[in-house]
């Protein structure tokens, strides 16, 4: 079963998240996606992520494919105009990849390329609606296409963000432009997920809660300091601080953490994003019990 | 208003390398504002140029450098003063530059930056207001252009990226979209922000643009 019927029977999913590499070498990435088969539904591929040039996702994708993994592509409106965008979803569907996740991009101005030019020619509402365009036989200017792409769309929202009802806002308009499922960004905190649940409880999406492992006291401290829309609370940071082995009470935490998730059925999954430590996601799902 | 900055005077002397004879063109409105081209700026640049033993052989302030037909007239009038010179340099935005550049036979170069269309927020300190898209949007912004103002020109909401209201590439900078939504809020029309926005029209600003007004 995939993501999308998955999420249509309404069966817990779990996804995952993997970078391409900077450079051609995807060994590592082939061998964590092997550690993971048949454990998560579907994996998503990084669009160059943090503005970083790397392989593109359209790349990524393909690998895991050929790996037996369904993936998720990451598409942003950062680097690409309308026209490669297009070009870009038709290319994936044409080598099977489905599942498409429309982001509006970090700016170019934190990668390793500050000084290219930002595109930002369309925003992720944009990108869905393109991608629902081109499922119905047309690209965005009503152009017919010589068969038809097939795509399960989704998209990205911030539930720790004041104010909320602007993602909120942000978030109906995705779902009408096509969006079928989200991934949040990462949430430590479990009343944040379930309060953000709440208001969006009338809404048509299926939503996965992002789930970042700590690994130390520093990455919570920077992500707190540095990343928008991620909060790590006083008491996760002080079981960090006490614990002998930090990288395994990260993983305990975030096992807690997705195992009240599905327990409770707060969301529809969730999506773990391991930032560089994908060789860790199997202990972490012996430690969630999947 | 066109906000412009002064380039750095070694990269001034750079262009006027072996051209020992300057004409100054000054401007009377951006550049004045933005004390990169009044009269004093005008002054100062002669005594640098002076100082590197170079002859200034006039100036003037054009009122303004961006209107064609005011620079013919007024630099008819200085003919003999820009003709002895080797170069002339213009104290104005890009616009200036080119406009003074068409009027006259000696080389133009410009000791200007030209930075962007902004507000003047209070002696010497502006901010960039906008970007001349071609089709305004702040009919339905609450007078706050996403273009703009929003690192990514986002036409639909904000990114994720916004922290304390401030936007995560410079927080110096509000998000626009934070700014935005506030505003709406507080006049009751936050529904104006449920329509999705179409991709900008970009063919509306093929450059170089031309206009023709009709009377």
């Amino acid at each position: 079963m995939g993501l999308k019927e998955k999420l249509e029977h309404n069966e817990f999913a779990i996804t995952a998240e993997m970078a391409p590499p900077k450079g051609i070498d995807f060994g590592r990435i082939r061998e964590c996606a092997q550690a993971v088969k048949g454990r998560v539904d579907a994996v998503n591929v990084t669009d160059f992520q943090s503005a970083v040039v790397r392989p593109s996702s359209l790349g990524g994708a393909k690998i895991l494919l050929e790996e037996g993994l369904e993936p998720v592509m990451q598409i942003t409106g950062r680097d690409r105009n309308r026209i490669a965008i297009q070009g870009e979803l038709l290319s994936a569907a044409a080598l099977g990849i489905k599942n498409i996740l429309a982001l509006t991009g970090d700016h170019t101005s934190i990668g390793d390329h500050p000084e290219a030019r930002g595109v930002f020619d369309i925003d992720s509402v944009g990108i869905l609606q393109a991608a629902t365009k081109l499922m119905n036989g047309e690209d965005i200017n009503g152009h017919e296409l010589s068969g038809i792409p097939e795509y399960f769309l989704g998209a990205s929202v911030t539930p720790l963000y004041e104010p909320v009802e602007l993602q909120i806002i942000k978030m109906v308009k995705k779902i009408q432009a096509g969006a079928k499922f989200f991934q949040t960004q990462a949430v430590y905190d479990i009343d944040v997920i379930k309060g953000f649940m709440e208001k969006i409880k009338d809404l048509d999406a299926k939503v996965l809660v992002g789930v970042i492992p700590l690994k130390s006291v520093g990455m919570a401290k920077y992500m707190n300091n540095n990343v928008p829309g991620i909060h790590v609370p006083d008491e996760i940071i002080d079981r960090m601080k006490k614990a002998q082995d930090k990288e395994k009470e990260g993983l305990n935490i975030a096992a807690e953490f997705i195992k009240q998730v599905r327990e409770e059925k707060i969301c529809a999954g969730v999506h773990i994003m391991a930032v560089g430590a994908e060789e860790n996601l199997p202990v972490l799902f012996d430690m969630c019990g999947f | 208003m066109i906000i412009s900055k002064q380039k750095p005077f070694k990269e001034i002397l750079e262009f006027l390398n072996g051209k020992n004879k300057i004409f100054i063109t000054g401007c009377s409105l951006c550049a004045t504002s933005c004390m990169t081209g009044g009269q004093q700026q005008i002054e100062e640049m002669k005594e640098k140029l002076e100082k590197q033993g170079k002859t200034v052989t006039g100036s003037v302030i054009l009122d303004p450098s961006c209107h064609k037909l005011q620079v013919k007239a007024t630099l008819k009038k200085q003919k003999s003063q820009i003709n002895a010179a080797d170069a002339v340099l213009c104290m104005a935005c890009g616009n200036g530059v080119q406009t003074v550049s068409s009027c006259v036979k000696t080389l133009v170069y410009p000791a200007n930056d030209t930075l962007f269309i902004g507000e003047i927020e209070r002696i010497g300190q502006y901010q960039q207001a906008c970007k001349a898209c071609g089709q305004c949007e702040l009919g339905w912004t609450a007078g706050i252009c996403p273009i703009t103002k929003c690192a990514k020109s986002l036409l639909n909401g904000p990114c994720g990226g916004a922290k304390n209201g401030k936007c995560e590439i410079n927080p110096e900078n509000d998000c626009a979209w934070i700014l935005i939504y506030n505003r709406l809020k507080d006049l009751n029309m936050l529904n104006t922000l449920l329509e999705i926005k179409p991709p900008k029209d970009y063919s509306k600003s093929l450059h170089p643009r031309k206009l023709a007004a009709s009377k």
